[in-house]
């Protein structure tokens, strides 16, 4: 009985381990494959030419700073959306709404989540572009401004979910003990859960900003895949290319070994860095919180 | 030509039921790619191989041979409203290349022009980068302005058009729906103004039309010679006429 019993401790322990090394393993693998694909980008066009304002391949200018410059204002967009709604839904849900209310609410936004994002692109072409060119008398729809508004709502119902169970995990006594000092709901909110609880909602909108940068369909119906230097303000409602649109676009046409497919599979490196560094900071900034509520409470 | 293609494979099959032909899109660029990868038996395309192409073909061991198989011209297409009806190529050009950025330079209202076009990967973007961006000058290395919106499919560009008085776009006649409103063009200022249509594209008054082909890696040979046979011929080339494109031979 007892050999049985330790036999099916070793083979499972080895299983899940296996398992864990796996999924670290198969990153691994999808780095390294993009290493050898995408850095004889560096050598086939110079560091200097990938760094130029220009972005058209078919004619040999393979300039990422319009890619890069378009990515990232449809990211922070999309991060001033899904931030002041999501952490705002997040407190509602578990704050300030009645029982029955948060049953109902919170798998509404777990549906919510569940929509494809090809689907909310053919919302975004049919009804929000054409309403938001005449709602702000822009040139045209098709801008960074609706591909941000649509990133922020794929990504608020991954921040309303990391958030509300972040707000949910704070025990119950620190809100009793600043109702105790005579603090107001609001109060007790805003200056003592919603700062408990800053590293699980720094690390919901780390996950929804992680979403926002990797979303293709969407972004490549609705922002009009323009490749300008967004870099002023104005640019928010001018049509704007993602590096992901690029890539989704492009990777059909181009010849296996060329130059382009080499640029191609760099800004796939590009992503992958990008979602690293953002993933690593919310981890650091995470540690560091728990590190130093560590200390507080020894 | 995914839409031709489809239409024409839909029938053959019909009337040949022991053949299976399977069709895909994804613009020319990836008809020709998967050419020279030889992975495929035909490759549609909007626009004829380039010399590169052919030499990276040669570099596999395949040796692409070339079909006409229809025609078709390129439409330009702006929102009903607009009053502007005719321009000349060496107007599309300088609106297509961003000197041209606002309607009342060339008649119409004082609106900001939005240039809509294909991918980089569609046989028409190239096709007309070449004809009238460039005038048919190979020396011309003028470029679509950097602001031109770049959509992924011909239902996006008509979908922008249909509600957008600011917009101006293109593509193949046979995917313009009759509500919108297509601009004549003359080849030259001094020339007469052209509409599209069957007539105009075959008897070359139409200056911006051009041959749609199919691509066979190597000299075809039993069934796909039998298709391409069929496809020459005038029940297919009926097809070509309803789906909007210009036959290369009068109907049956």
């Amino acid at each position: 009985m007892e050999n049985n019993i330790s036999w099916r401790e070793f083979t499972i322990t080895r299983i899940v381990r296996a398992a864990g090394y796996s999924a670290i393993g198969f990153v691994l693998l999808i780095f390294f494959f993009l290493l050898r694909e995408g850095l004889p980008a560096l050598t086939e066009v110079s560091v200097l030419d990938l760094l130029t304002t220009r972005w058209y391949p078919t004619e040999g200018f393979f300039g990422l700073l319009p890619l890069i410059t378009g990515s990232l204002i449809v990211t922070l967009g999309a991060a001033m959306v899904a931030v002041p709604f999501g952490i705002g839904t997040a407190i509602f849900i578990s704050e300030i709404s009645p029982r029955w209310m948060r049953e109902f609410l919170k798998p509404v936004v777990e549906i919510l989540g569940g929509l494809p994002s090809v689907m909310l692109g053919f919302l975004g072409i049919l009804i929000f572009a054409p309403d938001l060119r005449v709602m702000l008398s822009l040139p045209t729809g098709l801008s960074a401004l609706t591909g941000s508004l649509l990133l922020g709502a794929i990504a608020i119902p991954t921040v309303v979910s990391v958030s509300e169970d972040a707000l949910d995990a704070i025990p119950r006594a620190y809100r009793e003990g600043a109702w105790a000092l005579g603090a107001t709901r609001w109060q007790t909110i805003w200056r003592v859960t919603l700062p408990a609880a800053r590293s699980g909602v720094l690390t919901a909108v780390m996950l929804g900003i992680g979403r926002a940068i990797g979303e293709t369909m969407t972004v490549m119906m609705v922002t009009g895949n323009a490749p300008i230097m967004a870099v002023y303000l104005r640019a928010l409602i001018s049509p704007v290319r993602t590096m992901t649109a690029t890539i989704a676009a492009e990777m059909g046409e181009v010849a296996t070994g060329s130059v382009h497919y080499h640029v191609l599979f760099f800004i796939g490196i590009v992503l992958f860095v990008v979602s690293l560094v953002v993933n690593i900071t919310a981890s650091a900034l995470i540690f560091r919180q728990r590190k130093r509520s560590e200390r507080i409470l020894s | 030509m995914v839409n031709l293609a489809l239409a024409w494979a839909e029938q053959y099959q019909k009337d040949h039921p022991d053949v299976e032909i399977a069709v895909t899109g994804g613009g020319s660029g990836t008809g020709i790619a998967a050419l020279i990868n030889n992975s495929v038996d035909i490759a549609n395309a909007s626009r004829a191989i380039k010399k590169e192409e052919i030499a990276d073909a040669e570099k596999q061991g395949v040796t692409p041979v070339e079909f006409i198989v229809a025609r078709d011209a390129i439409g330009i297409i702006v929102h009903p409203s607009n009053p502007v009806s005719q321009l000349t190529r060496q107007q599309l050009s300088d609106i297509y290349s961003g000197k041209i950025n606002n309607w009342k330079e060339l008649g119409g209202e004082d609106r900001p022009i939005v240039r809509l076009s294909r991918e980089s990967n569609s046989g028409t973007h190239v096709y007309f980068l070449e004809q009238v961006v460039r005038l048919g000058d190979s020396n011309n290395k003028t470029m679509f302005s950097a602001d031109t919106l770049l959509l992924p499919s011909s239902e996006g560009i008509v979908s922008e058009i249909r509600q957008n008085p600011n917009a101006i776009g293109y593509d193949g006649l046979g995917y313009i729906p009759k509500d919108l409103k297509i601009i004549a063009v003359a080849k030259n200022p001094g020339e007469p103004y052209v509409l599209p249509s069957i007539a105009t594209v075959n008897d070359k008054t139409y200056p911006i039309a051009r041959d749609l082909y199919m691509y066979t890696p190597n000299q075809p040979s039993g069934a796909i010679k039998d298709y391409l046979d069929w496809i020459l011929a005038g029940e297919a080339q009926a097809i070509v006429a309803q789906q909007g494109f210009v036959p290369i031979k009068p109907g049956p």
